[in-house]
């Protein structure tokens, strides 16, 4: 019945969700084979150790289901995933929910003390050629330093002064998160066109109307976009702050746990906490764009 | 408070003998460019955009300036709008000086393109310059409403300026720069960008817009029938350095319409704007 076939070929769905589910298909596939190499010689390096006999089927399902595998295959990754999520309460140390949870709040903390100090310091930027001129290499060098390095001299210094636990993540992750943000509502703040510049004049319009009914208005989109970016360095910001402080909770604590114990299961779940955690605030942020854009005449 | 009764002055290097035009208008003047130079400098060295330029316009007149690009005839108006600082020589708008004129919101400002503000309703952006002057929400909300009616867009005030044609665009941009009620109306070549019909459409639209509300328009064009169709005076300029090379009265009653232009005055006035243009070597090159 090709009418039959071909209407089952051109569904919508299908055809929206094809090209997602192959890609995925063939990454899982590329996944296991990685897996089964990777793990090989280490699952064969078991058996002969025990000097027991075992088949070509036993050395494969070895390398699926060990323990401490090179590379878990991606059923251990959700199933120890999904434990750590649902199998235990939200508050439990060992609920991944409650290492994500602790993350977040450094990041989103991060991420509004990055936002805020982006644009105060493009608006200073903006309106003042002296501070342009003086600020911009400071901002630029900021970034140029490993984070990794500075990281360490940040809790330190913080812990010194009696702050501890969330503020100093926090600081980190801003300290990463303003850069974007700064450097895309600099370019935001002076896009308005010459014309409408120029309108606002004939209007003798006074900076701060300017400022609010032309400048900020046209660095909407710019401020979408970089703070798309701010939110994923926010979070990477916040995970760093938990590495070298010995943090006892967050997914960079889980990290770093998982790397001392060879837990590499551990590792990757907390991986992909990260990433659905990464998705959702990107998610959340374009939800807000699409709404704000909406408001503003944006074509749909 | 200066009449226009004596006669106007021009300045012109190209003649040797300067003409001398009497004006009929006896309202009282309300721009006087006297001796006005801007030099520009530039990465090919010094550019004369305006040179040594006199003139004095009436209240309720509509001046056109017509010219070659880098006549000068942009950065006059500018000048003339304090959008641009002249190098040297004084311009008086409404008896004021060019910048508090500005200060004073004596001027609406049309430019080539509508410029309209996209994240902002068409009536949004006719509100916009109310809200910087201060005006009651519900002066806004009427004024939008009356100047929207002017230029026939009633209906279209949700709508985005995506949504509308670059007519009617232009349209609201001319309604917002009426919005705040300025006695002067400068246009920068605002009908340049659209096709012939809609902007004779325009043109008859702006004429009837003119004779109702009374305003004096400085009008920059490049076409000549659309400068003899609208003017009561037309200035041609010139290029290298720009400068007005003739002014051309051009009493036309007021209700004209798009047929005048078949009548031979039409064309005799036409006529010398194009041996004006000439004159100043503008077809050269």
């Amino acid at each position: 019945m090709p009418v039959a076939r071909t209407a089952w070929c051109t569904h919508p769905l299908v055809k929206r969700s094809a090209p997602v589910v192959t890609i995925v298909t063939v990454l899982i596939v590329v996944w296991y084979i990685g897996a089964v190499l990777m793990n090989l010689s280490l699952v064969r390096g078991g058996f002969e150790r025990e000097e027991a006999p075992y088949t070509m089927m036993e050395l494969l399902e070895g390398t699926m289901s060990a323990e401490r595998p090179l590379l878990p295959a991606p059923h251990q990754v959700v199933g120890a995933f999904i434990e750590s999520v649902f199998g235990y309460p939200p508050t439990a140390p060992r609920s991944l929910v409650y290492h994500a949870m602790v993350t977040l709040s450094a990041t989103l903390l991060g991420f509004g003390l990055g936002a805020l100090l982006g644009i105060v310091l493009a608006l200073a930027i903006v309106h003042s050629r002296v501070l342009e001129r003086s600020l911009m290499p400071w901002i630029i060098c900021s970034q140029m330093v490993p984070i990794l390095a500075l990281a360490p001299i940040f809790i330190v210094v913080l812990g010194a002064i009696g702050l501890q636990g969330l503020l100093p993540k926090s600081i980190i992750s801003a300290y990463l998160s303003f850069f974007p943000i700064t450097i895309g509502m600099v370019k935001g703040f002076t896009s308005p066109d010459p014309m409408q510049m120029d309108l606002m004049r004939t209007w003798s319009a006074t900076s701060r109307q300017v400022l609010s009914k032309l400048r900020w208005p046209s660095a909407v989109p710019y401020l979408f976009a970089s703070l798309k970016v701010a939110i994923t360095i926010s979070l990477i910001g916040a995970i760093v702050a938990e590495l070298p402080t010995g943090a006892e909770a967050g997914i960079g604590a889980r990290l770093l746990a998982g790397s001392y114990y060879g837990q590499t299961i551990q590792i990757w779940s907390a991986l992909v906490a990260a990433a659905v955690l990464a998705s959702g605030l990107i998610a959340i942020v374009s939800y807000v764009e699409r709404k704000v854009g909406r408001r503003m005449g944006a074509r749909t | 408070m200066t009449l226009l009764v004596e006669p106007v002055r021009m300045n012109s290097t190209a003649d040797a003998e300067p003409h001398i035009y009497q004006s009929n208008v006896t309202r009282p003047i309300a721009v006087d460019v006297s001796k006005v130079s801007l030099t520009f400098d530039t990465t090919d060295g010094k550019v004369e955009a305006l040179s040594n330029v006199d003139l004095q316009i009436g209240g309720g007149e509509f001046v056109s300036f017509i010219g070659p690009s880098g006549c000068g005839k942009t950065t006059l108006l500018r000048v003339i709008a304090d959008l641009q600082q002249p190098s040297s020589g004084a311009v008086t708008v409404n008896g004021m000086s060019a910048e508090q004129a500005r200060l004073g919101r004596n001027y609406g400002y049309v430019f080539q393109a509508p410029a309209l503000f996209p994240w902002r309703s068409i009536e949004a952006n006719l509100k916009l310059p109310l809200e910087l002057m201060g005006f009651s929400p519900t002066e806004q909300k009427q004024r939008a409403a009356r100047y929207l009616d002017l230029v026939n867009l009633t209906g279209f005030e949700r709508k985005f300026p995506w949504q509308l044609s670059g007519g009617m665009q232009q349209r609201v941009s001319i309604a917002r720069a009426l919005s705040f009620d300025p006695e002067l109306l400068l246009m920068d070549e605002p009908f340049g960008a659209l096709d012939e019909i809609v902007r004779d459409h325009l043109n008859e639209q702006l004429l009837q817009l003119w004779a109702k509300t009374r305003k004096t328009v400085l009008f920059v064009t490049h076409s000549i029938p659309e400068a003899v169709f609208l003017s009561t005076k037309i200035v041609v300029m010139s290029p290298r350095p720009g400068r007005i090379t003739d002014i051309i009265d051009c009493n036309f009653p007021r209700d004209r319409t798009l047929e005048i232009r078949e009548t031979p005055e039409f064309m005799a006035i036409a006529q010398r704007v194009r041996t004006g243009l000439r004159a100043g070597h503008s077809y050269d090159e």
